[in-house]
């Protein structure tokens, strides 16, 4: 079992983000394995989330490619992207604040051709797996921040998406809620894969495999996660200690 | 080629009068984010202030130049005061809270003085080119114009005033935290922004007469003006009210005048789809 | 839709086909036609409540879609001679257009206050156009379009197939009240549905919805073009009965009429537009009959303590006065989460 005749879930070559004289994302390389569970770190401005964007479809890349199992997504909409089982949860969260927690997570679910059973079963599934179910009628509005995070990620699980896009769930999220959103990727992780941009260290500990380390627009190292945070060159860039 | 100066120095014209009609609302626009559907009737006060002035044997100069802005700019102030803040960041409902004002105001004065058009007469001869006369009037329009360019530029780049006015419009808690009050430059801001307008109005005045709704003749010219400028307040203004009335004049000279308004429309609108932040969005980014 | 939504409907509709079926016999054919002019504009309110309440769009000059409707109805009539082609035409002609400029707005990426000022300027190009339009050289056809002196003499409304058969005022506001029962009917449908709950997550969360993998420029497109198509309805009933249509109905004035009656209905329901609307009016009427007080002023002063006090409208803040009496929350009552207020409706 090679995986070499199947082409990589994700791949990205020579990606290239520009915005004016800035080089956000420098000729990058990058390559995901079905199932896999890659974490994305690096100092700020390293380039990570720019990075991320360019893989959403939320940026349109100056140069380079993107590819969905072999399929050229570079530079497509959203929504396009989102419909070949890409499933993103942003930044900031983006999720529906005037709407209920079902509702929220219903409207992700509806996507597509489905019957109503289906939906629902999706639903109930989905809302019990992140642990959210008792949140259902809440207006998401009023929930505070780390249960909106949880609701998010229950919306981008509830497309049922081959892929996610994860920009810092953790963000935010009480030590409690951090435990449990590790124990949730985790387990997505069986069956999906993920691409976790983070800061919080110890949360990357908790769920990941291979690292990839951004700085300054390109990779500066990929590896495993004992090998990479034990690396010299990879602690001098987070201390601001290594100019380039 | 008297032919060819005369259509240029109208066009400098027509361009002097988009600048003068919209840079109050730059100032309010592109450095508080309101937008002021009243402003077409803040013009209008300043009209009215110049005729009422002028029964009342205000020497027309004085009224147009000083009093006009003094009047409209306190005007502002209440208005800001009383009604305006409360709506600050909810940019819908301040365009609602507005565009209420607004008919109130046309309202409110169509009951006190009239449907009547008011006259205002001030003359400054005319300059003979080729075969044409150009009226002085003109003239003394674009050098208020630029005038008022300079002054704006002048006041945002290089007094104490125009940084806390910057900063304060950048970023308000910052401002804050440094000893500024916001609300005290909101509302010098939006009050220099309605004397400048209440300025125009009054200038505009002679030519087009003081009537209860003129300022709706030129609240959409400003706004376009405005919008398509983008962020920068002077260079916004000198961009768009170039292009704007550059093409605006030259239908009309092709045409008609209903053609020109309408060409400008349209312009405005496709510049509005092409570069949506503006064209200081894009272009000249750093600018004043 | 749940149980106390479903409750409002039915109770709406009861009231709206008893209107219907009962008012001939109280009112005098006079004060039928008032009526008649009074339902066409709440159904012109609804197509504005409909693309702000669930797209999220707020358009500052669907005056322009009421009025394409009018005068595509006036012309049309003029030139065939019979009403129900040109009534056709009427809806035709509004969506087409709105979806034009629906197209060049969405897809173009335009939100907000860009998004109005584009269809503000929009209407004033319309209505610049139209109001030139005074000498004998401009028609269509047989039908002159007479600039800012309107089009008089339009044809009446017909029974279909039968252009000389003219219907009369009471069956008029028949077809009215009972076009206004069928675009409730309708809208509310929508709303329920599932397009219509896309349409209020675009409204709620463009990223987030394009993001599941919804087409955004699209949803708004197709809310966009329906609220087009309604107000254009209501443009042809209101030639129609007024039987005279001018350049006015592309003014600011009547976009600003229509924001108003909306605001003052709230958002969050079909029949406080409707209601407002006709209560506006008779306001209206009222002040104008005793020559009170200047109407741009008092629809200026209405739309500004609109704004202060009530920025959900009149009808949620008599809901939240009753819900109080009775001691629970207006959302409890409405039973389900509540539609966003106009701020978040951005």
């Amino acid at each position: 079992m090679t995986g070499e005749d199947r082409p990589p879930l994700l791949e990205a070559t020579h990606l290239t983000m520009r915005f004016g004289g800035v080089v956000a994302v420098n000729s990058v390389n990058f390559r995901l394995a079905e199932v896999e569970l890659r974490c994305l770190i690096g100092p700020n401005g390293a380039g990570k989330s720019t990075f991320f964007k360019c893989l959403t479809g939320q940026y349109q890349p100056s140069a380079g490619t993107v590819k969905f199992r072999g399929r050229d997504i570079t530079g497509a909409a959203p929504h396009q992207i989102a419909r070949l089982g890409v499933g993103i949860k942003t930044q900031i969260p983006n999720v529906f604040n005037g709407l209920d927690v079902h509702e929220n997570v219903r409207l992700a679910a509806a996507r597509g051709v489905k019957t109503r059973r289906m939906i629902d079963r999706t639903i109930a599934e989905v809302m019990d797996r992140v642990g959210i179910g008792d949140l259902s009628s809440r207006i998401v509005g009023t929930l505070a921040h780390g249960q909106r995070q949880l609701v998010e990620l229950a919306i981008v699980l509830a497309g049922e998406p081959a892929i996610m896009l994860l920009d810092e769930p953790s963000a935010g999220m009480t030590n409690e809620e951090t435990a449990r959103a590790a124990a949730i990727l985790r387990e997505i992780n069986r069956t999906t894969a993920l691409i976790v941009v983070e800061h919080d260290m110890q949360f990357v500990k908790m769920i990941a495999h291979t690292i990839t380390v951004f700085h300054q627009g390109a990779i500066l190292m990929e590896g495993p996660v004992a090998a990479v945070m034990a690396d010299p060159t990879v602690r001098d860039v987070y201390l601001g200690r290594r100019a380039a | 080629m008297a032919y060819a100066l005369v259509i240029l120095i109208e066009i400098v014209r027509a361009v002097a009068g988009l600048v003068l009609i919209s840079t109050g609302l730059m100032v309010i626009f592109g450095m508080m984010r309101v937008i002021n559907i009243a402003h077409g009737e803040f013009m209008m006060l300043g009209g009215y202030t110049v005729v009422i002035a002028g029964k009342a044997g205000v020497n027309p100069w004085v009224s147009m130049l000083v009093l006009a802005p003094l009047i409209v700019g306190l005007f502002g102030v209440v208005a800001e005061r009383l009604f305006i803040r409360f709506f600050y960041g909810r940019m819908i409902d301040t365009l609602l809270a507005t565009w209420g004002l607004s008919l109130f105001l046309i309202g409110f004065v169509t009951v006190v003085f009239g449907n009547t058009v008011a006259g205002v007469s001030v003359s400054l001869g005319s300059v003979q080119i080729g075969g044409f006369r150009v009226s002085g009037y003109a003239f003394f329009l674009i050098a208020v114009a630029a005038v008022l360019l300079v002054a704006t530029y002048g006041v945002l780049r290089h007094t104490r005033w125009g940084l806390i006015a910057r900063g304060t419009m950048q970023n308000a808690n910052m401002a804050a935290a440094l000893g500024v009050s916001p609300s005290l430059v909101y509302m010098t801001t939006f009050g220099i922004g309605s004397a400048l307008t209440g300025l125009a109005g009054a200038l505009l005045s002679p030519i087009t007469g003081v009537v209860p709704t003129m300022g709706i003749a030129f609240v959409a010219r400003a706004f376009i003006t405005v919008i398509i400028g983008g962020p920068a307040i002077i260079m916004g203004t000198i961009s768009a009210a170039s292009l704007l009335g550059t093409v605006s004049q030259l239908m009309t000279f092709a045409t008609t005048p209903v053609v020109g308004d309408v060409a400008l429309l349209f312009v405005a609108v496709v510049l509005l789809r092409i570069l949506p932040q503006g064209i200081t969005g894009k272009l000249f980014r750093r600018s004043i | 839709m749940d149980r106390s939504a479903r409750a409002g409907t039915i109770a709406t509709l009861l009231i709206g086909l008893l209107i219907t079926f009962g008012l001939p016999a109280y009112a005098d054919p006079f004060q039928v036609m008032q009526m008649t002019l009074y339902v066409v504009l709440a159904i012109f309110a609804l197509s504005l409540a409909f693309i702000w309440g669930v797209g999220g769009i707020l358009c500052f000059g669907q005056g322009v879609f009421f009025g394409l409707g009018g005068y595509t109805f006036a012309i049309c009539a003029i030139n065939f001679g019979g009403s129900t082609g040109a009534f056709l035409m009427a809806l035709l002609i509004p969506a087409a257009v709105a979806a034009a400029l629906g197209y060049f707005m969405f897809y173009g990426r335009l939100n907000d206050v860009y998004l109005g000022v584009v269809t503000m300027v929009f209407s004033l190009i319309i209505w610049k156009l139209i109001n030139s339009t005074a000498g004998p050289e401009w028609h269509i056809g047989a039908a002159r379009l007479g600039g800012f002196n309107g089009i008089p003499s339009i044809p009446p409304l017909n029974w279909p197939g039968r252009p000389a058969d003219a219907l009369d005022p009471l069956q008029v506001f028949q077809i009215a009240m009972g076009l206004l029962v069928i675009v409730y009917l309708a809208m509310k449908l929508i709303k329920g549905s599932r397009y219509g709950r896309v349409a209020i997550a675009v409204r709620e969360n463009e990223t987030r919805a394009a993001l599941l993998g919804y087409d955004v420029p699209f949803v708004k497109l197709v809310v966009f073009t329906f609220g087009g198509l309604v107000a254009g309805m209501a443009g042809a009933l209101y030639a129609a009965n007024q039987a005279f249509i001018d350049p006015n109905v592309f003014s600011l004035e009547m976009s600003a009429k229509v924001l108003v009656w909306v605001m003052a209905g709230g958002l969050s329901t079909f029949v406080g537009p409707i209601i407002a609307t006709i209560g506006l009016q008779y306001v209206a009427l009222f002040l104008a009959d005793h020559k009170l007080m200047n109407s741009q002023l008092v629809l200026g002063a209405i739309l500004c303590v609109l704004v202060l006090s009530l920025p959900n409208g009149i009808i949620p803040a008599l809901q939240d006065a009753a819900a109080w009496l009775f001691g629970r929350t207006r959302l409890a009552l409405a039973g389900r989460a509540p539609a966003a207020a106009r701020k978040t409706a951005l």
